[in-house]
């Protein structure tokens, strides 16, 4: 639902070349402030938001397309290297980008609520953690007691062919979940699947006997990665070592690395989902989610629908799973928390359930928000705690303020707080989907 | 008087407690024989042997030692399940929605008994109380933690639950979601602005420590104890009073029938001069209440509280509610106890039987295969009638 101001605001701004400079101009703005000013927060948000200029205001779609790669391909990657923390934001929000794709077609598209979808993704995590690393041959060892010169298991390149196993698992794992609990109402659904999400999340924590496959709450190390190549090191330090000032590392080689094959995860995400969106089984999704009585009135096979949406759903966190357990080296069950499955919910019902740019604006603003906004209030606060500093009228000593209050650990309140507004103010999310768009459009048939 | 004492009727009261007896007997009765026989099967073999040559006793003497305890303990945690429970299947019952939050609202119970208590130690009054003192500030601690969590429960509607109704079923689920996030860190919050603790610690006082001995009897080899701590008879005693007195109100009263006819039909009972939003603001202010007290007695129990307490025996309450069928008070009575005992036998067996394979740290895992197989074979629970989709 846009505003009529905002609407009217896009139309003056969407006249002839117009749009075309705002997004230049918000481009090199943006990068120019964060090349300038690389600890700079705002500096950064300006550089993020101008995806969201490049997607809202109307231009040619080769212009767009031209200036989005140069944007994510370009521009992000050498500025990432500068100041390694903004390639972590980064990285994390196309991480949780895809999340969100995945769960928007399960909640968005086919009207399931799934609580419990951060279990998938601990799936793909955990298939990679345990074939990447020497756990086969920990299997027999309690955590800790293992000797140090275990082999691995396999070399670190069997990685892109996990990324396809891990499509098939997570897949077969949603169907095997979804076969039973399907036939459930919509409310059972999300309490079962809440459930789901424990159960995995238990089994990680506790699988370390009497074989050791998870090695329980310590979690999996050393994770491989696939190699990456001295040439790619060399080259890329050859074109833009001038630009970044120094060289670069292998080490931030590999987040750069990680964060292109997000991307590219995501590209190919947005495009099964577009073409999911159109086809028969996206309108039988729809239909699902609509009114489930007349679907099936309608001839839609309900079952085989739902379950087909929780495979895509879950394959798309398997692959994620594994792209994570990769980047990180490192994974324990904590990643794979309850709190985890409501954050990427909170992503899909802020952007607006059912729509692909809302989701990915919700992925980067809850993420942003997360690690950015609580983390500097976090910074803040603990610098006001070592200072002198007093609040005047209640004589409080900042000095005082207990330790437990550390807004960086307060992302259930972000959470809560995301669901409960927009349920109650912007049920459609921030930017609804295209087919709600044209249900509004078509009951207020006068105003365009 | 006579004419007060007539009006009250005593089938509803004495129905309960019946309903009560015959749960707990017979959940006890049913998962002891079924225990006692896996032990007598699994003596002779190598679970009997490595139970054996750790301990040196046979599988079926440990199991039946043990037994005594172990329905006690499930009968107590299924107690404060029940209580829960009832407030998730009130709230179903009326509204047919899935209160999230009320796992919260049990935490903020929990946490507004404790803090009173902690307080009135700090002063020293709590140490040198008399026993019938230390009963009385106990049941002052569960009263305040009562009302706060009633008037918690009442809030929450009101604001997050009442504007979506007439919603899609799943919108104010996702609300509910939100607000029993919201409530976790904001106890978290309150608790670190004041305290600066995370964990709250139940003090100790009055003679809720103690055990009560029964006396002791031999069988066989085994020499079994038969004892009761005082917290857990109190436990058991004040959640047979709620539960009795819910049912009083729910059957028996003009305020039950009410909620009974918003309940069955919103529409027509409006019709009928019922003040529809009245009767829902009541219904989440005895689930309130109910939960509040669930969570006091809660850390009486386990003495340790975080903010995070709700969300486990919340879900296996709701677990609970959907075992007995959700909607039907009988049944959320039923799936509590049920659900209790059958926790606590995996937990002390679950060991046992696997050889150390499995331990209690699966119980968790045990109440959420409960809820998916009951969802899956009997949806609408085991005392519910078959609930349709309302249109």
């Amino acid at each position: 639902m846009t505003t009529p101001f905002s609407t009217l605001l896009l139309r003056t701004l969407n006249k002839g070349v117009l749009p075309y400079l705002l997004i230049l101009v918000h481009i090199a703005l943006g990068s120019a402030l964060v090349y300038t000013a690389p600890r700079s927060n705002l500096a950064f948000l300006v550089l993020i938001s101008s995806l969201f200029t490049l997607y809202v205001l109307k231009a040619d779609n080769r212009f767009k397309l031209i200036a989005g790669a140069i944007l994510a391909l370009l521009i992000i990657p050498v500025i990432g290297v500068r100041n390694i923390f903004y390639l972590e934001v980064i990285f994390q929000i196309s991480v949780f980008a895809a999340l969100a794709l995945g769960l928007n077609i399960v909640v968005g598209f086919a009207g399931l609520l799934d609580l419990g979808y951060v279990a998938f993704y601990a799936v793909g995590a955990y298939l990679w953690a345990f074939f990447g690393s020497q756990q086969y041959f920990v299997l027999p060892f309690a955590p800790g007691t293992q000797p140090s010169d275990l082999p691995f298991l396999l070399p670190g390149d069997a990685f892109y062919l996990f990324l396809f196993i891990a499509i098939i698992v997570a897949a077969l794992t949603g169907i095997l979940l979804g076969l039973p609990v399907l036939r459930l109402r919509g409310d059972y659904l999300a309490i079962v699947t809440l459930g789901f999400g424990e159960v995995i999340r238990v089994l990680a924590n506790n699988l370390d006997k009497p074989l050791n496959f998870t090695n329980g709450p310590q979690g999996i190390t050393p994770i491989q990665r696939p190699t990456m190549p001295d040439w790619a090191v060399q080259g890329f330090n050859d074109l833009f070592g001038p630009l970044i000032g120094h060289t670069v590392s292998p080490a931030d080689m590999y987040n750069l690395y990680f964060y292109l094959l997000a991307l590219l995860v995501i590209i190919v995400i947005i495009f099964v989902t577009r073409r999911l969106d159109d086809s028969k089984i996206g309108r039988a999704w729809t239909a699902v989610r609509e009114d489930e009585t007349a679907a099936i009135a309608m001839g839609v096979p309900l079952v085989r629908m739902k379950l087909a949406a929780f495979a895509v759903g879950a394959s798309f966190a398997g692959v994620m799973g594994v792209l994570l357990a990769a980047s990180r080296t490192f994974i324990s069950p904590e990643s794979f928390s309850f709190m985890q499955s409501i954050g990427v919910l909170s992503m899909v019902i802020l952007g607006g359930s059912g729509s692909i740019a809302g989701v990915i604006l919700g992925a980067a603003v809850v993420t942003i928000l997360n690690l950015q906004v609580l983390q500097g209030f976090s910074l803040y606060l603990s610098e006001l705690r070592q200072s002198e500093a007093i609040i005047p009228i209640i004589n409080f000593a900042w000095r005082d303020l207990s330790t437990q209050l550390d807004p960086a650990k307060y992302q259930r309140l972000l959470f809560g707080l995301i669901l409960i507004l927009m349920m109650i103010f912007r049920p459609a999310g921030l930017i609804p989907a295209k087919r709600r768009k044209r249900k509004l459009a078509d009951d207020q048939p006068a105003a365009e | 008087m006579k004419h007060f004492l007539s009006a009250i009727n005593v089938r509803e009261l004495l129905r309960p407690l019946g309903q009560l007896l015959l749960f707990s007997l017979g959940s006890a009765v049913v998962l002891s024989a079924i225990v006692l026989t896996l032990a007598l099967v699994l003596d002779q073999t190598t679970v009997g042997q490595h139970l054996h040559g750790r301990y040196n006793v046979s599988l079926y003497t440990y199991t039946l030692v043990n037994l005594p305890q172990v329905v006690i303990d499930g009968l107590t945690i299924g107690f404060v399940y029940a209580a829960i429970a009832l407030g998730y299947t009130m709230v179903y019952g009326v509204l047919e929605f899935i209160n999230f939050a009320h796992s919260e609202i049990f935490a903020v119970g929990a946490f507004v008994g404790v803090e009173i208590l902690i307080a009135l130690d700090n002063t020293g009054i709590l140490r040198g109380a008399s026993l019938g003192m230390a009963y009385a500030y106990l049941i002052f601690a569960i009263v305040m933690g009562m009302a706060a969590a009633g008037a918690l429960a009442v809030t929450v509607e009101r604001i997050a639950y009442r504007p979506l109704r007439g919603a899609p079923r799943l919108v104010p689920l996702i609300s509910a979601i939100g607000v029993s996030f919201l409530l976790q860190d904001v106890i978290r919050l309150v608790e670190g602005l004041t305290t600066g603790q995370f964990n709250r610690i139940m003090p100790t006082f009055g003679n809720f420590d103690q055990r009560l001995n029964l006396g002791r009897f031999a069988l066989g080899e085994a020499n079994i104890a038969l004892g009761i701590s005082v917290k857990s008879i109190i436990v058991i005693t004040s959640a047979v009073l709620m539960l009795v007195g819910l049912n009083y109100l729910v059957n028996a009263t003009r305020i039950g029938k009410a909620i009974r006819a918003v309940a069955q039909d919103r529409p027509t009972a409006s019709l009928m001069g019922i003040n529809v939003n009245r009767i829902i603001s009541l219904t989440f202010l005895v689930g309130g209440l109910l939960g509040g007290a669930a969570g006091v007695l809660y850390a009486l129990k386990f003495t340790r509280i975080d903010a995070f307490v709700g969300f486990f025996p919340g879900l296996k309450a709701f677990t609970a509610a959907v075992l007995g069928g959700i909607g039907n008070l009988t049944g959320a009575l039923l799936g509590g106890i049920v659900l209790g005992m059958l926790e606590t036998f995996a937990g002390s067996y679950l060991g046992v039987f696997t050889m150390g394979a499995a331990g209690s740290e699966y119980k968790d895992i045990f109440a959420f295969s409960i809820l998916i197989i009951v969802l899956i074979f009997r949806p609408q629970g085991l005392m519910g009638e078959n609930v349709g989709q309302k249109a």
